[in-house]
């Protein structure tokens, strides 16, 4: 017998194994599975409804407004109506609510694990050597891979499609307020010690502040990130603008998926211009 | 305890060493080493220790300004951060007296720890060490907000020292739209702003440009004056440290080779390092009239009884001055006119006395107590200026 050939006959089970994990969380955890389907699924969905109830125009004047109020700048608050604009034009609107409440969903939770645990890192080296294996792997594991338990444990629709995202997005706002924290120049923290703040008046006055830029960035990349996952997140039944491109992949339909990819980039450039950190912008 | 009402700030004995090795007995190991003699460099090799302040005794005394000085790498930034604990000794006291009674800030809990640096010890730093993002009045209001104190109350306290620095103009601008100098003014306010007594000060005039830096000097001891604070304050400029200082520290290699009043520092080095400090200092704003001067008492007397000064000859009552027999009209420093010799007081520099001398084209002469007493001609400025008069100065 060839050598290789044994080392093929003693196949090590990591395929196997991980389907064991799986199929003991989905026997032993089913209902917990369940009430985050359907609570997650409930408000993503509640807020697509809730934005698709809305006039359409009151959300572009909205939309203008709030862009001004964010960043001061006429042309960005034009360029956000125009967009919308064409975005009905081009018959769009249904599928980018549905793509925006789900972003705004996945962002948020980003968000709300990210940063704390980023701060967690910057102050714990040991915490962050141990998780960077992890969020290595959470950016490069294909995300077919996981979507195959993610379906079992949470079915098709809203839920599988917004956790696929969240696994993909949440590495970047940690890894982005980690090393926003660690940036923080050691005289400013000793000039915060020297007037006597405790750990916690460190944390909010002086560090927070300071990375705050970094911390944007987080939420943009995080924002994109998740904007990127849109055609998988369709594939498992999301809805949105994924649909369409699915759909024209299916029918070869060129214009179809053309109009599809447009509107996703150009959703993408309005976010991008929004929300990413002053400094930088212009 | 009386021995609190002397000194605001004492250091006994205090040992700071950093370990680079993090290994296991490193700093004990190295404790042994120094109580045995090694030097810093020896124990550096073997342990991987670095022996940042070994030995130190200082203490600073109620209203007085303390300068520490020595080359780079000397401990002076240790010594001073271990005043606030940014810094905490391996071994030894650091202690703040309150007038009755003495704190160890290197062995108290935190929370004393905190409430001293809120209240009674504040600090300036070299790079300033301001928040970027706030404003001028946010930076000044900076230690009170951490003391919980409310807004409102907080803004007429920070109008206050921004009245005092000169920056009440600029309460709402952003620190990076200020100068150096000024943004130095800022971290001045600061601390002043939380009414500590003692005020830790790491090189903070350095950045700053030399004239801008000899502003703030003068500033410096301008609120000083009204103020009375406990000031330790770092340099590394021998002129700053004899402007300033009303005690100087000289370290090197982590101990203290030296403390005393400038002219101790300036007439009695204890050793080659510290002359070496002395003797690249500029003569010109350090060195005054009184050491300057020939005195009357000293000079030769001309056959017609008047004392002999060179070009000029004086009657010995000083009453009058006579230039080749020209009577010259004696007037004082504030009053002088060109043509008039002038007097000026015994503690002006020489780079006034040299300023005036070039203006009147005369000697100038010096007063002490309203008696004139000697003067000082061009012989006298070069003596003063080629080092001989060093040693007789103060
Ligand atoms: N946090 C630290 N960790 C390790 N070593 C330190 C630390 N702080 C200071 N040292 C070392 O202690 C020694 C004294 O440093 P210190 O900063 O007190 O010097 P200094 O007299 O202030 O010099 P400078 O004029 O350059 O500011 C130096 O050898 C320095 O490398
Ligand atoms: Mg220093």
């Amino acid at each position: 017998m060839a050598p290789e050939q044994w080392i093929a006959e003693h196949k090590i089970p990591v395929g196997a194994v991980m389907a064991a994990v799986v199929d003991v969380v989905r026997k032993h955890g089913l209902g917990v599975f369940d009430v985050i389907t359907d609570s997650v699924g409930f408000c993503a969905d509640g807020l697509t409804t809730l934005l698709l109830d809305l006039p359409p125009l009151l959300l572009v004047v909205a939309a203008m407004a709030g862009a001004w109020f964010l960043r001061r700048s006429v042309g960005l608050a034009a360029l956000v109506a125009l967009g919308l604009l064409f975005i009905i034009n081009q018959g769009y609107w249904n599928e980018t609510m549905a793509t925006l409440s789900l972003i705004l969903f996945s962002t948020v939770f980003c968000m709300a694990v990210g940063v704390p645990l980023g701060i967690a890192c910057a102050h714990r080296p040991r915490l962050a050597q141990a998780l960077q294996p992890l969020l290595d792997l959470m950016q490069t594991l294909p995300t077919f891979v996981y979507l195959i338990p993610t379906l079992i444990l949470f079915g098709l629709g809203t839920v599988p499609g917004m956790i696929s995202t969240i696994i993909f997005a949440v590495p970047a706002p940690i890894r982005m307020t980690q090393m926003g924290i660690a940036r923080v120049p050691r005289s400013l923290i000793e000039a915060g010690e020297a007037f006597g703040a405790t750990g916690r008046q460190i944390l909010w006055k002086i560090e927070l502040p300071a990375a705050l830029p970094m911390i944007q960035a987080g939420l943009t990349q995080c924002i994109m990130l998740s904007l990127s996952m849109v055609v998988i997140a369709a594939l498992v039944g999301a809805g949105g603008l994924g649909v369409p491109v699915v759909r024209a992949l299916n029918t070869v339909q060129v214009d179809a998926g053309f109009e599809s990819g447009f509107v996703i980039v150009l959703l993408a450039i309005m976010l991008d211009r929004v929300c990413r950190p002053k400094d930088s912008a212009s | 305890m009386s021995e609190g009402i002397n000194a605001a700030l004492e250091f006994r004995n205090v040992d700071i060493l950093f370990d680079r090795g993090n290994r296991r007995g490193a700093i004990e190991a190295a404790l042994a080493r120094l109580d045995a003699g090694e030097t810093r460099e020896e124990i550096g090799r073997a342990l991987k220790v670095t022996v940042g302040v070994a030995g130190a005794n200082l203490a600073v005394a109620r209203g007085e300004i303390s300068v520490l000085m020595g080359l780079s790498g000397s401990g002076k930034s240790t010594l001073l951060r271990a005043a606030n604990r940014l810094n905490r000794p391996i071994r030894g006291e650091v202690r703040i007296g309150n007038g009755l009674a003495w704190l160890d800030i290197a062995r108290c809990d935190d929370d004393t720890l905190r409430t001293l640096r809120k209240t009674r010890i504040a600090m300036v730093f070299q790079q300033f060490g301001l928040l970027p993002w706030r404003t001028v009045r946010d930076n000044v209001g900076f230690g009170l907000e951490l003391r919980g104190m409310a807004p409102s109350i907080r803004r007429d306290i920070v109008a206050e020292k921004l009245e005092l620095v000169g920056l009440a103009n600029w309460a709402d601008a952003h620190v990076h739209e200020l100068s150096g100098g000024m943004q130095q003014r800022v971290g001045l306010a600061r601390a002043f702003a939380t009414d500590a007594d003692i005020l830790l000060m790491d090189e903070p005039f350095s950045a700053l440009d030399p004239l801008i830096r000899r502003k703030l000097q003068d500033e410096l001891l301008d609120l000083q004056k009204r103020l009375k604070k406990t000031i330790l304050f770092v340099s590394h400029d021998i002129d700053e440290a004899l402007k300033i200082g009303s005690r100087i520290t000289i370290m090197r290699e982590g101990r203290i080779v030296q403390t005393g009043t400038p002219d101790d520092i300036a007439l009695r080095p204890v050793d080659d390092y510290v002359a070496e400090f002395i003797r690249h200092m500029n003569p010109l704003p350090t060195i005054v009239a009184a050491a300057v001067m020939r005195r009357f008492q000293d000079l030769p007397r001309r056959p017609d009884g008047m004392l002999d000064g060179g070009r000029i000859a004086i009657a010995p009552d000083a009453a009058t001055a006579t230039i080749a027999d020209r009577a010259l009209a004696i007037r004082p420093h504030g009053a002088w006119t060109q043509g008039a010799l002038c007097v000026v007081p015994a503690q002006l520099s020489l780079g006034e006395i040299i300023a005036l001398r070039q203006r009147s084209g005369l000697p100038v002469l010096v007063e002490v107590e309203g008696r004139l007493v000697g003067l000082c001609d061009d012989a006298d400025i070069l003596q003063a200026l080629c080092g001989e008069a060093r040693f007789r100065a103060g």
